[in-house]
Order: structure tokens, then C-alpha cells, then sequence
């Protein structure tokens, strides 16, 4: 293998990887008789010229944050956590119970307590499947997958059944009291004084949330013993064993993490877009957090900025959906690209790479 | 004058910026054994790979008995005449010797008339070279002598007449290698050409016509084996004077550090692997344990390392330690005062992807130095220790943010091996301290295993090369199937009488 510096292992490959993952979509739009450069530009006015396009787009990024991170700190212990989408259903369980049951004064207190409760349930989610990958070797990936249908099948039975208001035909929990909602991006704009920005976009302070939680997760990963541990596991097992690092500990411990960062995309979407608990509202953002991951190195910051280019094609998806005749489901097959060669084609992608460092005469020993 | 069997001409091979072989050129009479030494990544192997396909020279010709030949795939080589034993034997464990050796060279879409064919080679075979062997004996069930036989007449049988040998006695006893030795001679008077890989200087001399020494990639010098002495030939792989035997002084044994009675292991598959073993290890003395690899001394060192479950006793300094795995891992063995540099430092005592300072805290992560507070590690203060550890133990490159790959082999055991002597610990587990490390680092090594013995430290060494047993050991304890077959003091015994003990055979009993 040809050494590569790291800044082109870090930003270029990914990017490289995205590049032709959007090739491939715009075959797919020229397939479709439609104009992929038009597309394009309809993507980027929709979403980055105008300031209701950013409050989308950073919705959606906040979602993919918390999920991306839940798979990140979960591949540092070589685990792969399929289970975000039925952490975050659960965790969405979390904030409608603390937000519905308890009298808040304020949202500022409001929002730590269903960050907590949040964390809880998506925890309390991820720690069966770590408790049976750790303690009896079933397949983390298998157990994670087979949450994710139990828990969409609980949270139906409990908004049928136990949650929905009385007299209500809608599956979900009444609306959470004032007090618990939380500043959008429109009323902070409004604060400053920029009446008008961001107006009808979902975004709100669960956005800060998220960056203090890559923040943290980054601290934990690189600067902590438990980051440590969780790493060394990941890499080795069998030298973590000679160290005397516990890998059932270790998986527990890290899914119990995981688990809470999936669950806490809920406070983005229940408390603070849905003001309520719905069914479905993860929106496949569970899933979304592998690519986000894979794409973001697993590394915090990365996780941010894949976040984002997935934020935009999301809202830019919808804007698509909205102008053309192309379906909003490109984004699901972009999505599946990104994953296909960021995680499966990597190789191929860093072998060009590194020939073609080669080629200009990259030697620095 | 006959042409040489091989001749190779200016080979050059990079891997990007390393350059794996640099003009290389040799030529080898048929009918001699020649051997090629050097040190771990000195290109013996990517030259011998290059001989046998798997890699494309850069630059430079092959002939092969005075015939320039292209050699593009192992296919090519196996047509060449070239077979190769490697290391690692590429035998299909459950099938017989007989498939094994057609295997990949069968005449047709049936198998019978192939295996009826082989079988009457195979007592041909036998007749010619004494390589006598059941040709329907089931792989798994034949020892490891054995399996290497049956790669030497897969070669033979594919009409080898250059056989490349790679390492052939890593895995041998001394009487199996010896018997291999007389197989390569035979071989030899039968007019076949041989190329023995090996990095020890005891085989060379005994067994080869010729030897080429290769050095970072360099053919340094070929010479007549009779001309030379193996002080010679180290000097020449290390590019300056080595000290081959360590020096030390009579060992000054104090009370009874470790102290083993009775451990047994049975492994999860519910193999037997330690069988009521005995020993102690006092203050101040090296115990050796020899043994081919896989007779229960890795089960040993895991079990005193805190992650292998066992039963029977076991005490340090006059206090019981925890076999049952529920109370003891490798944190508590640590903080008994054992240290332990494990056989394998790629799999177990190094994180190959870790930092160097990350490796320098592994396994002692949990100590208050390299704390910042309650939840933070001082990054800072650990990459210190590791700058000064490198620079006692000599690590090169002394960079403390390098890779644990990135070091050659000999550098990341003296990474390991200065972590855990550095703890200053009562008790030191060492299993394999110099496999795959340079000549130079062996010696370096060496003197480090015994300055911790002459501060007074009980020193456990479990090796494979009876060589550094017999030079560091204070008393040689000979394992075979998970037993110990005996005690030996290294003054009173010889090769001869352990390689029959680590054979199993307790001869000398009287």
C-alpha cells in the first residue's frame, strides 16, 4: 500500500467517494430523461439560498449527527450497531414520557430532562442485543436488526393502545405543554433580530445539542480510559484480553453509549419538531447514521461533516420531489451509493488515490 | 562448464518507496544446497517470491539452467522446475497425503485414475529419496515432520528440481530437523538444486555449499560455506561485530518467587492442554521452558498472564493467585507485581494501529501517571515516559507518535519489552522475546532479559529456539503434550538430550 498523507485519507478519499456516488445518481437522472446539472442546481437554490432551506437542511443534519455518532463510537469497538432507528424510536418513547409526565417550568430545564430520558430508553434499548452479543456471542448485527422491528411494533401498540388521547384517531400522544418546547432557529432569528429567517423551517436548539455531543464523543474516543479501552477492544480483542480490558464490559458499555445517542435524535424530532410522539418519525434516520459514519471516518468531526452533505441531500431530495418529476427516492439509492463506495469500494478508491499521489512524485518517508 | 540451475540477474523490487531488493544477482550450481540468510526484512522473501511468481521484479532476468525465463505466476514456476516449501504449510488438513499431493495437479475430470498414478510415484519417490510416508495417513492426524514431508514430495512430485525451502525448522524438533537436514542431502546426491531460507546460523553451516548474506534489500556477499564462520555471517546480515552468546554471570537464585503445583488447563474445545505442571521460579534466575511450539507453554504463560482459566495453585511471593478467571485478569496479575511480554506482540502485546505512546500505556492505562483527572488521560505525560523508554531501550525510530507497525519487528519488542520491564516487576513472563527480531536486537535483548535477572527478578522464558534457551536459562524445564518431561541445568545437558525430551522421550530417566 502506498502511503498517502493523512489529510487525503481523511477529506480526499471520502469526497472522492461522493463524487462518484453522484455520478452515479446523475446517470440515473439522464436515465429518467430528466437534466442531472438542473437537478443539481434546484438541490443547492432550494437549500442553501434560502434560509428556510438551511433550517430544513440542519433538521435533518441534527438527526443524522446524533445517529451517525451512535454508529461511530460503536465501530470503535469493531460493532456494528444496526439498531439506531429502534434506539431512536425508543428514545422518542423517552422524551414523550418525561415531557408528557412531568411538569417543566422552562424548556432549558425541559430539554435536559428528556436528554436524559432519551439516553435512558435508547440505552436501555441497545444493552439487551450488548448483553446477548457480550455475554452469550449472538451476533450484534443480528439482535440490533430484530430490535428495530420490536421496537416499531411497540411504540405502535403504545400509541394505539395506551398514549392516544381519548377520543383521538390519531396514533400519537397529545401535543407536550408549552413549557417544554423548544426554541426553533425562526424565534432565535427573531430574538436577534432577523425577523423572518428561517421561517416554517423545523430547526432548533437540539442543533447545538449535537455539536456538543460530537464535542464530547470526541473527548470520550481520543482522551478518556474508556475511549481508550473501547478502542483497543476495537482493534484487537485478543491483545485487549492480554491487557486485562473486559470485552463484555467494554460492549455493554460502548452499546449502552450508542444506544443513548441514537435515542437522543428524538429530542431533535419529538420535543423539538413534533411537540408530540408519532409513529414513524425516525424516518429512516437510524439507518442513515451507517452512511453518515462510514463516510465520517467514525470520527466526530467527520460524522459533522457528512451529517451535513446528508442533511442537504435530504432537504435536497424533497425539493426535488417537490419541482420534478424525479422521486424523492434518488436520495435512498444516492445514500446506498455513498455506502457502496465508501464502505465496500474503499480500496478502490484509495488505490487510484495513492497511485495517482504517486504519480506527482508524493514521497515524504 | 554446466550452466547454473539459477541464475538470477540484477533483480530490483519496490514496494512504493521501499525498496525490497536492490540489484540483486546469484547463481546457483545445480546439485548444491545453497542458503540465504538475513535478517527479518532484509528481502529473502520477496526474492523468493519473485523466483516462485507471486511478484513481478521491477528489473533483472531469471534463467533457469542457462534458459532465460519469464516467471509470471506460481504455474510458470511449478513448470520452470521450481517448487517451494513454505513456512506455513498449504495443506488441506482432512485430506490424505495422497489427495494433498495431486491436489492442483490433477490429469483429468476424475479423480481415481490421478490418485493411482500418484500412489505409484509417490513409492517411487520414496524408493529414490527415502522419503518413505502412508500415503493414505489422514494430514491432521501426522506430525508436523511429517506434513513438511509431504510438501517436499508434492514438490517432487510436480518434477521439482529446484526446491525453495522457507524457513523449514521453525515448527521442527531438533531430531526432526536433523531428519529433515538428511533429506535435503539426499536430495542433493539425487542432482536436485536447493535454496535454503533461514535466519539461523547453526543450519547454514552445517547444511549449505554456499551462502549468499542478504542485508535492507542488498546482496551483502556470497561465499563458500567452508570459508566462512558464523561470526562472519552475523557480522555480515548486521552490518557490524555481534556478540552471539550473551554474557552473563552465575545466577544468584534467592527465595522462591513463583511457585506452580499441579496446573492443569483444559482449553473450550476440551483439549488436555497443560497437564499437571510443576515449577518454581526464584529471585534472581532465568527458568527456561523449551518445547516445539504447541505443547501447552502458550496455555502456561496465559494462565500466569491472567487470561486463561486453570486449576491447581499457583503463588507469588508466598500468596495464592486467582486460576478461576472470575477474580484475576491481566490488571490483577499486573498488580501482583507480574509482567508479562506476551509470545505474540502483533496479537496480543501491541495494538498494531495504536500510536507508540498509546502501546506504551496499554496494559497500564489504568495507572495514576498517565491520569489527567478522574476522567481524562494525560496524553502529555504518557508520550514523555514513551520518548524516554525509547531512548533506554533504543527504539528506532524514537518516535513516540509513530504507528506500532511502522516498527520493524526488533523495535516493537523493545517497545514491549521496555514497557513491561520498566514496571520493575518480581516476576517477568517472556515468551518468544526474539522471534522474527534482528540479530543486533536479539543481542540487545538479551542483555535487558538478564540485567532484570542479576536486580534480583524471577524470569520465566518460554522459547521455541534452543539456542536462546540454552544461553539464558539458570535451569531448562522441557515441555512435551502439556507436560513437563524434565528439569536439566544448561551446563550438564546438550541439544541432543533436550531435543529428545521436547520429542517426548524421557530416555535418560536413570
Amino acid at each position: 500500500m502506498k502511503p498517502i498523507p493523512g489529510w487525503a485519507d481523511v477529506i480526499l478519499i471520502p469526497l472522492v467517494s461522493v463524487l462518484l456516488a453522484a455520478l452515479c445518481a446523475a446517470l440515473l437522472v439522464l436515465a429518467i430523461d430528466e437534466d442531472p446539472v438542473e437537478a443539481m442546481k434546484l438541490m443547492i437554490d432550494g437549500t442553501l439560498f434560502r434560509s428556510a432551506g438551511w433550517g430544513f437542511m440542519l433538521y435533518y443534519t441534527t438527526n443524522f449527527i446524533f445517529t451517525g455518532l451512535a454508529v461511530s463510537i460503536a465501530f470503535h469497538a469493531a460493532l456494528f450497531n444496526i439498531g439506531g432507528e429502534g434506539q431512536a424510536m425508543l428514545g422518542g418513547l423517552g422524551v414523550a414520557l418525561v415531557c408528557l409526565f412531568i411538569p417543566w417550568p422552562h424548556w432549558t430545564l425541559a430539554i435536559l430532562g428528556a436528554t436524559a430520558g432519551a439516553m435512558v430508553f435508547g440505552a436501555i434499548w441497545a444493552a439487551i442485543p450488548a448483553y446477548l452479543q457480550a455475554k452469550r456471542g449472538s451476533h450484534i448485527v443480528i439482535t440490533t436488526i430484530m430490535f428495530n422491528f420490536i421496537a416499531a411494533a411497540l411504540l405502535n401498540y403504545l400509541l394505539v393502545n395506551t398514549l392516544k388521547p381519548v377520543g383521538s384517531m390519531d396514533p400519537a400522544t397529545a401535543s407536550f405543554p408549552a413549557a417544554t418546547h423548544l426554541p426553533t432557529f425562526q424565534d432565535m432569528a427573531g430574538l436577534l433580530g432577523f425577523e423572518g429567517m428561517f421561517r416554517g423551517s423545523p430547526a432548533n436548539v437540539s442543533f447545538f445539542l449535537a455539536i456538543i455531543a460530537c464535542f464530547v464523543l470526541w473527548i470520550l474516543i481520543w482522551r478518556t480510559r474508556l475511549g481508550y479501552q473501547i478502542r483497543a477492544l476495537g482493534h484487537s480483542p485478543s491483545a485487549a484480553k492480554y491487557a486485562g480490558i473486559s470485552p463484555t464490559k467494554i460492549i455493554i458499555v460502548t452499546m449502552l453509549i450508542s444506544g443513548g445517542l441514537a435515542g437522543m435524535m428524538a429530542v431533535n424530532t419529538t420535543q423539538g419538531e413534533a411537540e408530540r410522539l408519532i409513529l414513524n418519525f425516525t424516518e429512516g434516520a437510524g439507518f442513515l447514521g451507517i452512511a453518515v459514519a462510514l463516510m465520517g471516518r467514525s470520527h466526530p468531526f467527520g460524522v459533522f461533516l457528512s451529517a451535513l452533505l446528508f442533511g442537504f441531500l435530504f432537504q435536497g431530495g424533497a425539493e426535488l420531489g417537490f419541482w420534478t418529476s424525479i422521486p424523492r427516492e434518488l436520495i435512498l439509492v444516492i445514500q446506498a451509493l455513498v455506502i457502496l463506495f465508501v464502505g465496500a469500494l474503499d480500496n478502490m478508491v484509495r488505490m487510484v488515490v495513492g497511485q495517482a499521489f504517486h504519480l506527482v512524485g508524493y514521497r515524504r518517508a | 562448464m554446466t550452466a547454473p540451475a539459477i541464475e538470477l540477474k540484477g533483480i530490483s523490487k519496490a514496494f512504493g518507496p521501499v525498496q525490497a531488493n536492490k540489484d540483486i544477482s546469484i547463481r546457483v550450481m545445480p546439485g548444491t544446497i545453497h542458503g540465504i540468510i538475513g535478517e527479518n526484512g532484509a528481502g529473502k522473501s520477496t526474492l523468493m517470491s519473485i523466483l516462485y511468481g507471486f511478484y513481478k521484479a521491477d528489473a533483472g532476468e531469471v534463467f533457469i539452467a542457462g534458459q532465460k525465463t519469464e516467471i509470471p505466476d506460481s504455474q510458470a514456476a511449478i513448470a520452470a522446475g521450481i517448487g517451494m516449501v513454505f513456512q506455513h504449510f498449504k495443506l488441506v488438513e482432512n485430506f490424505s497425503v495422497l489427495e494433498n499431493v495431486v491436489l492442483g495437479a490433477e490429469d483429468g475430470a476424475l479423480l481415481a485414475p490421478s490418485l493411482r498414478k500418484a500412489r505409484r510415484e509417490l513409492t517411487s519417490l520414496a524408493d529414490e529419496y527415502e522419503l518413505s510416508i502412508d500415503p493414505d495417513a489422514i494430514i491432521q492426524d501426522i506430525g508436523v515432520g511429517m506434513q513438511q514431508r509431504v510438501e517436499i514430495l508434492k514438490a517432487l512430485y510436480r518434477r521439482a528440481d529446484i526446491l525453495i525451502l522457507d524457513e523449514p525448522t521453525g515448527v521442527l524438533t531438533p531430531a526432526e530437523a536433523d531428519q529433515l537436514f538428511r533429506i535435503l542431502e539426499r536430495l542433493k546426491e539425487e542432482g536436485k538444486t536447493i535454496i535454503l531460507i533461514t535466519h539461523k546460523l547453526r543450519e547454514i553451516m552445517e547444511t549449505t555449499d554456499t551462502v549468499s548474506v542478504m542485508r535492507r534489500g542488498e546482496m551483502t556477499a556470497t561465499v563458500k560455506t567452508a570459508d566462512t564462520s558464523p561470526e562472519e555471517l552475523a557480522e555480515l546480515m548486521v552490518g557490524r561485530k555481534v556478540l552471539l552468546r550473551v554474557n552473563k554471570v552465575p545466577a544468584k537464585p534467592g527465595a522462591a518467587i513463583l511457585d506452580v503445583q499441579k496446573l492443569n488447563v483444559v482449553d473450550d474445545a476440551g483439549v488436555h492442554r497443560v497437564k499437571d505442571v510443576s515449577l518454581t521460579v526464584r529471585a534472581g534466575e532465568v527458568l527456561g521452558i523449551a518445547g516445539v511450539s504447541g505443547n501447552g507453554q502458550s496455555e502456561l504463560l496465559e494462565v500466569l498472564g491472567g487470561y486463561q482459566s486453570a486449576t491447581g495453585t499457583v503463588q507469588v511471593n508466598g500468596t495464592e493467585i486467582d486460576l478461576s478467571g472470575k477474580f484475576s485478569d491481566g490488571q490483577s496479575r499486573r498488580a501482583r507485581g507480574i509482567a508479562h511480554v506476551p509470545e505474540d506482540r502483533q496479537r496480543e502485546g501491541l495494538i498494531m494501529d495504536f500510536h507508540a505512546w498509546e502501546n506504551v500505556a496499554f496494559g497500564y492505562h489504568h495507572d495514576g501517571a498517565y491520569q489527567a483527572n478522574g476522567f481524562m488521560m494525560n496524553n502529555r505525560a504518557i508520550k514523555e515516559d514513551t520518548d524516554a523508554k525509547m531512548g533506554r531501550f533504543d527504539v528506532r525510530p524514537p518516535n513516540p507518535n509513530l504507528n506500532a507497525k511502522n516498527f520493524s519487528g526488533g523495535n516493537q519488542q523493545k517497545i514491549v519489552l521496555a514497557r513491561e520491564i520498566e514496571r520493575n516487576p518480581d516476576l517477568l513472563l517472556v515468551g518468544q522475546p526474539t522471534r522474527g527480531v534482528d540479530i543486533g536486537a536479539i543481542e540487545f535483548i538479551h542483555q535487558q532479559i538478564i540485567a532484570l535477572r542479576d536486580q534480583g527478578k524471577a524470569i520465566l522464558l518460554v522459547s521455541v529456539e534452543l539456542d536462546e534457551i540454552m544461553s539464558l536459562s539458570d535451569r531448562i524445564a522441557v515441555m512435551f503434550d502439556g507436560a513437563i518431561m524434565g528439569e536439566r541445568l544448561p551446563a550438564e545437558t546438550d541439544e541432543r538430550e533436550l531435543g529428545l525430551l521436547m520429542a517426548g522421550m524421557n530416555g535418560s530417566a536413570a
